[in-house]
């Protein structure tokens, strides 16, 4: 271990940081660049790092919707709590899911109320509790991006090799390129620039954002989630600006290949099939979702319960659908600070640690 | 006598009394215990007193570095130390759950001597209780101490003044790290070891001598630095600014932090405080800290600022940014 921490410090040299800053400084142009962020871990790094000031007037930092959580509609979370409220299900959760609301309640309130949650870490521990009480349904709540989808689809694979019945999962899984091609099309949030998520990259390689590039001519650039990978991503950004390229870079090579991971990418085709699906704040968007395909359809709490998860939002004053996509800053937002805080949240990106409001709120962004 | 704690234990009958002659006093064998009377008969105090209570239900009760015996004791004394008092007594209140092994009680109250004993403490009173099974979690220990203040030292936040300087005595989250390895049973290529320590002896011998110099101290127990500082800006009215290139934190620690995604700053610690210290007087102070054992690392973290309250940093990445409290458990990632 002692030796991977001296390898992530080379991340985090000041010195290298401060001649990055001056290099994206130089290559800037008068109006700031407009360069979107997609991945909430990226938001949470920016925020923790305090970059955005230090590149104000040169760069304009968009967040995007890359926070699983923050995009998971409400009602997901109302599906899920009917399945443990009505058919005695046990949910098995990712711990960040609890605090967020669906239309009336939230799983977090629920439990209070008697509602059982368990908060696992893995979702095979999930099928592990499940072969441990027998007698009971344990519905596993699947949410996440490409990175989560091998994990829950071995965990579904897992349960029927295993022949553990009682085991299925309420699928809230996404793809990040068709979100990033509906936000690319959107002429109010005007990106001239993709920082790329690192992890989901990994799992599907870079390749994946060059429709992006070539059908958008938007410059992608994948980035590690340290300090100077996102300064380096951002100065890559600014070079293909200012050559009039779009194509895709990769920064974060030293783990992300472009063709990615292909056991991975050939688990997810096993287990999900693509689908629409629809988004907290941004709307339905075609082929975005993964669902459970139908030879593990007993896997499939939506089809096993016949309750399937209803996409109907609400108005609100709530704005997080414009910070999903970029088009204003949390600070925007009339609930920001206010009716809606990290101990109180309104909104699902004040919820998620890695949620845009949350880490504007934490670090002052 | 028996090998497990029974409810009986904790009757007062026989079997109590038993319990607390053979066992408990056997380890807290002072003339102040040692009559068992109602009450532990301190004599006459000189100067100001501090008092303090807190309360021990760490699981596992046994962690590496450390344990719920030594936790008790050393969480009560720096809690009079930052507050310029040096522990006099203290109590020990034992709730134990039915089934408890002797040996386990024996095993805390050993360690809880042994602590007392470096800190120069008295362990003057004491009480017993049973629960049924089910309804705790082994052993669960209360504490109250007493300390004083011999040469009228008291925490003074309105004296904060920018140039001031934030002092850390040491590295920070050993001990919830340690705490979590041990309840995870995680694997480590390196051992991360609790940093519970009695801190009197490493704090106290500096008031008189940097006198008029040391303007607040805190010892950064559960929320770590990062509330700590929070806290003690807002008494203060203060804005402390950080310098992340200057927080102490080990390798190992840091290498669990960026797995489980936790930040060090808001880990729990159980030997260490936080001093804001003249900015004239924060070199020299930082040496004589590291003079001491417990003091071996101590850094200078951070300075106070002109201009409102609150709690900055200054990032490695040249960047300045907010360092606030955390709402609910730090919780790994999701994605």
């Amino acid at each position: 271990m002692n030796r991977s921490m001296k390898y992530i410090d080379d991340f985090r040299d000041p010195a290298t940081a401060k001649a990055l800053v001056e290099r994206i400084r130089r290559d800037a142009g008068d109006a700031p660049i407009r360069l979107m962020e997609v991945c909430g871990t990226h938001t949470v790094a920016i925020a923790r790092g305090g970059i955005r000031p230090l590149l104000s007037g040169a760069v304009a930092m968009l967040s995007g919707p890359g926070c699983p959580v923050c995009v998971t509609p409400d009602g997901y979370i109302d599906a899920a709590i009917a399945l443990g409220r009505e058919r005695g299900a046990l949910l098995a959760s990712f711990g960040d899911m609890l605090r967020v609301p669906g239309k009336s309640s939230s799983l977090e309130k629920e439990k209070g109320n008697g509602l059982e949650v368990r908060v696992v870490y893995s979702p095979l521990d999930a099928v592990t509790l499940a072969a441990a009480t027998p007698d009971r349904e344990v519905v596993f709540l699947g949410v996440g991006f490409e990175t989560t989808a091998p994990a829950i689809g071995g965990a579904i694979r897992t349960a029927a090799e295993r022949g553990v019945g009682n085991f299925s999962v309420l699928s809230s899984v996404r793809t990040i390129p068709e979100a990033m091609g509906v936000l690319a099309a959107d002429p109010e949030v005007r990106i001239e620039g993709f920082l790329c998520p690192a992890h989901v990259s990994v799992v599907i390689g870079s390749d994946a954002y060059r429709p992006i590039a070539r059908r958008y001519g938007i410059p992608c650039v994948v980035a590690g989630f340290e300090p100077l990978d996102i300064l380096l991503g951002i100065s890559m950004l600014l070079r293909q600006k200012r050559e009039g390229v779009a194509r895709v870079e990769n920064e974060y090579s030293r783990v992300a290949t472009s063709t990615g991971n292909r056991k991975a990418q050939d688990l997810i085709r096993d287990v999900f099939v693509p689908c629409d699906t629809g988004w907290r704040g941004i709307g339905v968007i075609r082929g975005s979702g993964l669902r459970i395909a139908d030879r593990y359809a007993s896997f499939d709490a939506e089809v096993k319960f016949d309750a399937p998860v209803v996409f109907a939002p609400e108005a609100s004053a709530c704005r997080c659908g414009d910070v999903l996509k970029g088009k204003i800053l949390p600070v925007d937002c009339p609930l920001f600070g206010k009716g809606c805080v990290p101990e109180e949240p309104y909104g699902p990106c004040m919820v998620s640690g890695e949620g845009t409001c949350a880490a504007f709120f934490k670090y002052g962004a | 006598m028996h090998d497990k704690i029974l409810l009986s234990h904790g009757e007062g009958g026989k079997r109590t009394r038993d319990l607390i002659a053979r066992v408990i006093a056997r380890y807290f064998d002072n003339p102040v215990l040692s009559p068992l009377f109602d009450a532990g008969l301190l004599g006459r105090i000189g100067g100001e007193i501090a008092f303090t209570t807190d309360g021990y239900v760490v699981t596992p009760p046994f962690f590496p570095g450390g344990d719920i015996g030594r936790l008790a004791v050393c969480g009560t004394v720096n809690d009079l130390a930052v507050c310029g008092a040096k522990a006099v007594a203290i109590s020990c209140g034992l709730i134990l759950e039915e089934g408890l092994p002797m040996d386990t009680l024996e095993r805390a109250l050993a360690a809880m001597r042994d602590a007392a004993k470096e800190a120069e403490v008295t362990i003057a009173c004491g009480d017993t209780k049973v629960v049924e099974r089910g309804k705790g979690d082994g052993i669960f220990i209360t504490t109250a101490g007493v300390g004083v203040s011999a040469d009228g030292w008291r925490p003074a936040p309105s004296e904060i003044r920018p140039g001031d300087r934030i002092v850390l005595t040491g590295s920070m989250g050993d001990h919830q790290v340690a705490v979590l390895v041990a309840r995870r049973n995680l694997a480590l290529d390196a051992p991360v070891l609790s940093d519970v320590a009695p801190l009197g002896g490493l704090l106290l011998p500096l008031l008189p001598r940097f006198s008029g110099k040391v303007r607040f101290m805190r010892d950064p127990t559960r929320g770590g630095v990062g509330v700590t500082l929070n806290e003690m800006a807002s008494a203060a009215n203060a804005r402390f600014v950080l310098d992340e290139a200057r927080l102490p934190v080990r390798e190992s620690v840091r290498g669990v932090c960026e797995i489980l995604g936790f930040d060090p700053l808001y880990l729990a610690n159980e030997g260490k405080a936080v001093l804001i210290v003249a900015g004239d007087a924060a070199e020299a102070l930082v040496a004589a800290l590291r003079e001491h054992p417990y003091g071996r690392e101590a850094t200078i973290i951070g300075e106070v600022r002109e201009g409102g309250s609150g709690v900055r940093m200054r990032t490695l990445a040249g960047g300045v940014r907010a360092v606030d409290y955390p709402v609910g458990d730090q919780l790994p990632r999701i994605c």
